[in-house]
């Protein structure tokens, strides 16, 4: 027994040894690589006013280059990925997002031995029903969504969905343009559930969205930000740590959690099946979960962090925050976005092109062109019947 | 010898032609091929009979870029004879002037028309200051189609100098001898003579206009969507690609025929010179 | 020039230059708005050099630019030569035919087409991430070769046909004849094409949107990238900054023109 054990000790010292000794040589195998990141438009610490420049920290930290491209919205993303042509190593979708690439194979499942930060991930984020083992994804950013308004350009703070269709506010309302989010927000004011699959339902909501075409000003994603900061629009639908951004630049900036409900969802880390470079990928997602990286990134994007080592620090600025971090009485209602069965998407997708096209006065344009064809028709006939005049004589 | 040449003739241009059949016919054959196809890569009409929904959107770009067009043309003919009228070194930097424009990025041009318009820009602010108050200006039609005749004017402005300086001046001087007026000049004279200049000019402004997707955007606010934001959606967004490549057929074929339109429209005019 | 044509021309200058004025004033803003100026500063031209970002994919575009203008001028030059000799039959016509689809196609159809062909020939080759500098390139050169072809062809009609085999008269093989005789007369045909194509590849952005890939970022594609977010006015000190270098630029060739013509004029006086 003795010898027996001896030897396995032996035997696991020797794998340890070759272990880390395997784990160092592949970060200097890394120096000099680079590392293809795909994620949301302003939504990383990057360096402008005194903040952390975490993609230069990494580069300088592990000697891989980083080639970071942005999206505006997950369906962007998943266009740009499933059309193939070209390869990212990490990739931030969203929950629902993150469901629909797992099920149609597009993600790799992650090796948690290179991501021991992951440690800091909080409980609560973990296991739910879009990654229900955890393998392929690790929380980046959390949020709700919800109403942004100038508080100098309504004349009652809103507490309802429905304020986006106000006609009193006509053309200074903004609505988002991403199909899901923009469907749950008509679905909120119906009393729809934003998974339903009955058809009915998702046109209902189609022609609620229709009715609210004549007070929208622009249809925006990231937008959002100048307009609203500049005072051109007086509402919009957005993300809490976007609404924080903004108040600092324009404080008359105020946000609710309106009362018909709203989305909360969870943005996640994760690397394409096709990756190039798995290891740096999961270097990269490793440090975004370091709690000083973590802590700069949650600073500057203001959503909240599903890191504990964030939330528990002392000198987080945001750790209070009402809205990123509601306690249970101002909780709103919300519901987590799930995947789509294929028919559902298809219909969603065609309803969206409806109400972006939807437009209640073409009689202008019918009238418009046929006016213009009908004069170069009979300009063509009386040049032909010149023409043929003149050869006769 | 004859035959020694004319092969090559042949080889020296193989190349373009190789090129030209990889990358200009190969890719035209992609797209008809998406049309007729669904995602798995059966045969299908349904992206076709799909179409039916986006004819008012086909309809208001061909409106759109009808209009853009028509207005280039109006505002591009009296300069373009203006800088015929200066002395030759002022042409020169006239027309340099009128290009320059052109090389600043088309985007910033555009952005810019933004900041110009917007109920909290330039001329809004001005507006407010001198009691006028608040004038609602994008994300109108009207914005849309301002953007693409500013984006595209010096495209009418440019063909249309250039036919009308090389006219010959002595036919003109002969009209003016034999009793004609200036009106009678320009009509029977001028215009008629300058017609490649206007054909071209219609189409480098047309085509662009009917097919445009930032400018619908940026200045129309979303609620515009022209034929090209719907390609552009279909493409990245929805992915899309059978339903993106049939909107692109029949966009292409509408441009044809419209070309076709507008060529036997202006080459009636060659026969009418004296 | 009559008051009239003095109004109406000042007025289509200030059209056609309100958005670059914009431009250039707010490039020197203050505050980081795009709509209403603070004051004085130059502080957007030095976080705009210190942007590596943005000045990689100003390097990127040139040096993309001067690449495709180079190719499309070296194979649309070689296929006006000897497409002008052709006999004017149905093959001619199909292929001048062919040359102006890419400049009657919309360009959004065009860029999605070449990205469908290409992501096909990635697959064929195993090749999954195909789109990049490469194919960004071919789809330059493609578009660019139709302008070039039709600035030189017009070029080598004017041209006196006789000349290439006068000089093989003379003595030249018909490779040296080309290059001596025909080369020097259609030059300017082809400093045209290759300008054209030069500027075609700086500033298109629909094209390069659809066939490049993430580490091959160009200028448009970057503005168009800053301009779906918040706008700072970096953009703008960009943009001023290559509108001041063209326009030198543009002064520099037009003051050359001129002294050329004035020298031209001189000779032909007598004078000299």
């Amino acid at each position: 027994m003795k010898k027996f054990l001896s030897v396995l000790l032996a035997v696991f010292l020797v794998s340890s040894l070759t272990v880390s000794v395997s784990a160092k040589t592949n970060l200097a195998a890394l120096k000099g690589t680079t590392l293809n990141v795909y994620n949301w438009g302003e939504y990383i610490s990057n360096g402008s006013n005194g903040s952390m420049d975490v993609n230069k920290a990494f580069t300088a930290r592990y000697g891989i280059k980083v080639v970071y491209d942005t999206f505006e919205n997950n369906e962007v993303m998943y266009s740009k990925i499933k059309g193939g042509g070209v390869n990212y190593d990490v990739l931030f979708p969203s929950d629902y997002m993150v469901a629909r690439m797992i099920s149609e194979n597009m993600l790799q499942k992650l090796d948690f031995l290179n991501i021991p930060n992951y440690k800091y991930t909080d409980k609560k984020y973990l296991n739910l029903s879009y990654d229900p083992k955890n393998e392929y994804s690790v929380p980046y950013s959390v949020g709700m969504i919800g109403l942004i308004y100038n508080t100098k350009m309504v004349t009652k703070a809103p507490t309802s969905w429905t304020a986006l269709w106000d006609t009193q506010y006509s053309k200074k309302i903004l609505m988002i343009n991403n199909p899901r989010d923009a469907f749950a927000i008509a679905q909120s004011i119906l009393g729809i559930d934003y998974n339903t699959t009955k058809a009915s339902d998702w046109r209902a909501a189609a022609r609620r969205l229709k009715q609210q075409k004549a007070v929208v000003q622009s249809y925006v994603n990231d937008e959002v930000f100048d307009k609203m900061e500049s005072g051109e629009a007086a509402l919009a639908p957005y993300y809490a740590g976007d609404f924080l951004t903004m108040k600092e630049n324009n404080p008359n900036l105020a946000f609710v959690y309106p009362s018909e409900g709203v989305n909360a969802f969870v943005d996640t880390m994760c690397i394409p099946k096709n990756a190039l470079n798995k290891a740096a990928a999961e270097l990269y997602i490793n440090f975004m979960l370091e709690p000083d990286v973590a802590l700069a990134n949650a600073e500057y994007i203001c959503y909240a962090s599903p890191n504990t080592a964030v939330v528990s620090n002392k000198n987080y600025s945001l750790k209070d925050n009402k809205y990123l971090y509601p306690d249970a009485a101002s909780m709103p209602k919300t519901e987590i976005y799930t995947n789509l069965p294929q028919s559902t998407l298809n219909l969603m997708g065609s309803l969206w092109d409806d109400v972006k096209l939807y437009n209640g006065n073409n009689v202008k344009t019918v009238i418009g062109l046929s006016t213009v064809a009908g004069i170069a028709v009979i300009y063509l006939i009386f040049r032909t019947v010149q023409k043929k005049r003149r050869e006769s004589d | 010898m004859k035959k020694k040449l004319s092969i090559g003739n042949k080889v020296v241009a193989s190349p373009y032609l190789l090129w030209s059949i990889l990358f200009i016919i190969a890719p035209m054959f992609f797209v008809v091929y998406y049309s007729f196809t669904t995602s798995s890569g059966a045969f299908t009409m349904d992206n076709i009979t799909e179409l039916g929904k986006f004819t008012d959107t086909f309809l208001r770009s061909i409106w759109f870029g009808v209009l853009a067009t028509i207005i280039c043309l109006i505002l591009a003919y009296p300069i373009a004879y203006i800088i015929t009228q200066t002395s030759a070194n002022s042409q020169r930097t006239m027309v340099a002037l009128v290009m320059l424009p052109m090389w600043m990025n088309f985007l910033i041009r555009t952005y810019s028309w933004m900041a110009i318009l917007q109920d909290t820009g330039i001329i809004n602010t001005f507006f407010r200051k001198i009691g006028i108050g608040t004038v609602h200006m994008i994300n109108t039609p009207g914005a849309v189609i301002l953007g693409m005749v500013y984006n595209f004017l010096p495209f009418m402005i440019l063909p249309l100098y250039s036919v009308m300086s090389k006219l010959d001046k002595s036919v003109i001087e002969a009209a003016q001898d034999l009793g004609g007026n200036r009106l009678t000049i320009m009509q029977k004279i001028i215009i008629p003579l300058s017609m490649p200049g206007i054909a071209s000019g219609l189409t480098m402004v047309f085509v662009p206009s009917v097919s445009t997707f930032y400018i619908s955007q940026k200045l129309g606010g979303g609620s515009f969507d022209l034929i090209g934001d719907v390609i552009e959606g279909e493409f990245q967004q929805l992915y899309n690609y059978n339903l993106g490549a049939s909107i692109s057929l029949v966009l292409m074929i509408l441009i044809l025929l419209c070309m076709v339109f507008l060529n036997k429209f202006t080459s009636n005019e060659e026969g009418m010179v004296i | 020039m009559k008051i009239p044509s003095k109004v109406y021309t000042f007025l289509i200058f200030l059209f056609l230059y309100a958005p670059i004025i914009v431009m250039i004033v707010f490039s020197f803003n203050s505050s980081n708005s795009t709509g209403l100026l603070a004051g004085f500063s130059f502080k957007w031209y030095s976080v705009l050099v210190g942007e590596k970002d943005i000045m990689q994919a100003l390097y990127n575009t040139l040096i993309l630019a001067i690449s495709s203008a180079l190719i499309s001028t070296v194979i649309g030059t070689a296929a006006a030569v000897g497409i002008d000799k052709w006999k004017k039959n149905w093959l001619r016509s199909s292929v001048m035919g062919v040359t102006n689809i890419p400049m009657m196609n919309p360009e959004i159809v065009t860029g999605i087409s070449m990205m469908l062909l290409f992501v096909f020939m990635g697959k064929l080759i195993g090749k999954e991430e195909i789109l990049g500098f490469e194919t960004i390139l071919i789809a330059h050169v493609t578009f660019n070769l139709p302008y070039v072809i039709l600035s030189v062809l017009p070029k080598l009609r004017q041209t006196d046909s006789f000349l290439a085999e006068a000089a093989q008269d003379l003595g030249c093989t018909p490779i040296k004849a080309f290059f001596k005789a025909v080369l020097p007369a259609i030059s300017s045909g082809i400093v045209t094409g290759m300008i054209m194509a030069f500027t075609l590849s700086l500033d298109d952005f629909i094209i390069s949107n659809f066939t490049t890939g993430p580490d091959f970022q160009t200028l448009p594609l970057a503005i168009f990238a800053m301009t779906k977010k918040r706008v700072k006015p970096d953009m703008y000190a960009l943009s001023t900054f290559i509108f001041v270098s063209i326009l030198v630029l543009l002064i520099l060739t037009n003051v050359a023109q001129a002294r050329g013509e004035v020298k031209k004029n001189k000779i032909a006086k007598g004078d000299a």
